[in-house]
């Protein structure tokens, strides 16, 4: 009698932990959907008409709109990037943030360079460092053309290293 | 494994503890008609940890909950699943506690020494159909909102505090986001605080009283405990359950239609099928009546049947022998089912009524077939304004409202009954198409009444900039 009890008894537990177990995996896609959701990822945006930027000899300043997804809900922002002239046709694009202090970087057409207001960073038109107490250069965007259109992924940079490092 | 048992059942007692629960005597033996209690049990249960699943991403405000239950739905995985599971839990539970209270009325357990353990099982009885109300407003859909308004209208019939009793539960004269925070407090913090304490109540109460056992004594005399034939039926039900629910909430999932809309005046509010035949009997008491039919009678048969075990006091058990008991149950359900009945019928046969649902289902229909479309974040940039920034962009949006595309397609371009909305229409239609279509619209346009746009080209240039801005 006992040994039949305990014999049942076991198969209840199993039956149970199985059924629960069956049970438990909607409940743990759901909670862990965010683990394998993008919705931090950077959408594409449009810069403007790529053949706008075919021909340009100053980097030109564009208000791009940006989308990023919070789960349900979307920020919309606009910041300001530049284009520059083109290096064997691929399309460049940089952020306006200075990799200093994170100031926004100004084009100077007297200069001939990107010029930072607050501490006088000075980038050459491609980017590129030239003084100042900034740790590396002006720093490039993600850009690609598709249908026609420049696009851009817009990030921000760690600010006061050498290095180009995304921050999420 | 018999160690790890002896280990724990020194310092608990789990022993002892296990055979109180599982060696209690069931006078007359196990049967299927004891299942129900322990079927409701377990809908509470899986109720209680979908419910709190779900609140990982609901938000209990007017401007949020609908988005987020449609996350819910369309985004997260298996998210349409537990919500459906939800939903439908909430219907099992009304069948199940029918059952439940009918094969107690059938048997006469409600009988001496179980006085109590009936009322306590009639305050959950009024937890329960208060869970399923509180949470009908929360997914804040069209049916959610509408429904809700005609239900908490009724309080308005109580004497003397109706009014004011009806404010209080909406947070206001108006259903709104006030509403939304009381009935999410009440649905997930206080009713369900009430209904574990009450099933506390209600089993303590059961296991002092003993199981009743059958109206007629078995002869010989016999008696079975708990364990294990009544487990077994117990989980065989539960087993039912579990897959009835599953196989409902994978097979149709449970719908959302589009975000309530206090301004639709046209829709007609019909609640989830339980309340159905009480939204029916309210139509039969008009104006100065209608505190009799919505208050005094009701109460009066809530107050009847609370009181069941004190007036069918006798000893009788057999349900030949207590007619009143077993008919008064009886002509109550059969009323309600009539009502239901009634309810659809009249809506089939008013071609009017029956129009519009059909048009507020189709609407459901196209909601749950419409990508999730997040929603913009406060402090956003307001894109619209950001394109018209652009020149062409404006000066298309003056051509828009100069050629009297808004007449029919609506300020904005957001649509009207007689033109379908352009927000997105550059999508349909890419590259050069949109500029064609405007200049000679294809069959489907024209039959709609759109008039082929006669204007230099640079404006259609500067119309389709406005339109491929509407995102």
């Amino acid at each position: 009698m006992e040994t039949r009890r305990s014999f049942l008894g076991g198969l209840l537990a199993f039956g149970a932990s199985t059924v629960g177990a069956l049970l438990a995996i909607p409940l743990a896609r759901f909670s862990l959907d965010p683990l394998w959701r993008t919705t931090s990822e950077v959408l594409w945006s449009d810069v403007g008409a790529a053949a706008d930027f075919a021909s340009i000899t100053a980097p030109m300043k564009v208000q791009v709109a940006i989308e990023q997804r919070d789960g349900w809900r979307k920020v919309l922002s606009e910041k300001p990037v530049y284009v520059v002239k083109a290096i064997d046709g691929r399309p460049k694009v940089l952020s306006a943030v200075c990799p200093h202090l994170g100031c926004s970087v100004g084009w100077s057409d007297a200069k001939g360079q990107f010029v930072c207001p607050c501490h006088n960073g000075a980038f050459a038109p491609d980017g590129g460092l030239l003084s100042g107490p900034p740790p590396r250069g002006m720093d490039q965007l993600d850009a690609r053309i598709e249908g026609g259109r420049l696009q851009v992924r817009y990030q921000y940079f760690r600010q006061l290293v050498p290095t180009r490092e995304v921050l999420a | 494994m018999r160690g790890l048992v002896d280990w724990l059942d020194r310092r608990t007692g789990i022993r002892g503890l296990l055979h109180q629960a599982l060696d209690e005597p069931i006078p007359g033996g196990a049967r299927f008609a004891y299942v129900f209690g322990s079927g409701l049990l377990f809908l509470f249960l899986s109720q209680v940890v979908t419910g709190v699943f779900l609140a990982l991403y609901y938000v209990p405000s007017a401007d949020h909950a609908h988005t987020t239950v449609a996350y819910i739905v369309k985004e997260v995985s298996s998210g349409s699943f537990i919500r459906s599971l939800h939903v439908y839990g909430s219907s099992a539970m009304i069948i199940v506690l029918l059952l439940h209270i009918g094969q107690t009325i059938l048997f006469g357990s409600y009988k001496r020494y179980r006085e109590l353990l009936w009322l306590a099982g009639c305050v959950l009885f009024a937890l329960i159909l208060g869970m399923a109300f509180t949470g009908y407003l929360l997914p804040w859909d069209q049916k959610a909102y509408f429904a809700t308004a005609v239900g908490t209208n009724i309080l308005t019939e109580v004497p003397l505090v109706g009014g004011w009793l009806k404010q209080f539960v909406r947070g206001g004269t108006d259903l709104g986001t006030l509403a939304i925070s009381r009935f999410f407090v009440a649905h997930v913090f206080l009713l369900p605080a009430a209904v574990f304490a009450f099933v506390g109540a209600h089993v303590f109460l059961f296991r002092k009283a003993g199981a009743a056992g059958p109206p007629v004594p078995v002869q010989p005399e016999k008696t079975e405990s708990f364990y294990p034939r009544q487990v077994l039926m117990d989980i065989a039900f539960t087993a039912v359950l579990i897959l009835a629910l599953g196989l409902l909430a994978w097979l149709v999932p449970a719908e959302l239609g589009p975000e309530a809309n206090a301004a639709d005046t046209r829709f007609l509010p019909r609640p989830e099928w339980y309340y159905v035949p009480v939204f029916q009997w309210l139509k039969y008491w008009p104006g100065s009546r209608a505190v009799v039919g919505i208050v005094v009678i009701p109460t009066v048969i809530a107050a009847l049947f609370a009181l069941l075990p004190l007036i069918d006091r006798g000893g009788e058990r057999r349900p030949w022998r207590r007619p009143f008991s077993i008919g008064g149950f009886a002509v109550v359900m059969a009323a309600l089912v009539a009502l239901g009945v009634q309810s659809h019928v009249e809506d089939e046969r008013d071609p009017a009524i029956a129009r519009q649902l059909s048009v507020q289902h189709d609407a459901v229909k196209a909601f749950m077939s419409e990508a999730f479309e997040p929603e913009v974040a406060a402090g956003s940039l307001k894109v619209e304004n950001a394109a018209l920034a652009n020149p062409v962009v404006a000066h298309g949006k003056a051509i828009f409202a100069a050629q009297a595309c808004d007449a029919c397609h609506g300020a904005d371009a957001r649509g009207t009954d007689s033109a379908p909305s352009l927000i997105g229409v550059a999508a349909k239609y890419p590259s050069g198409q949109l500029k064609q279509v405007i200049k000679t619209p294809n069959a489907k346009m024209s039959d709609g009444g759109m008039q082929p746009l006669d204007a230099p080209d640079p404006d259609i240039d500067a119309l389709v900039a406005y339109l491929e801005s509407l995102k």
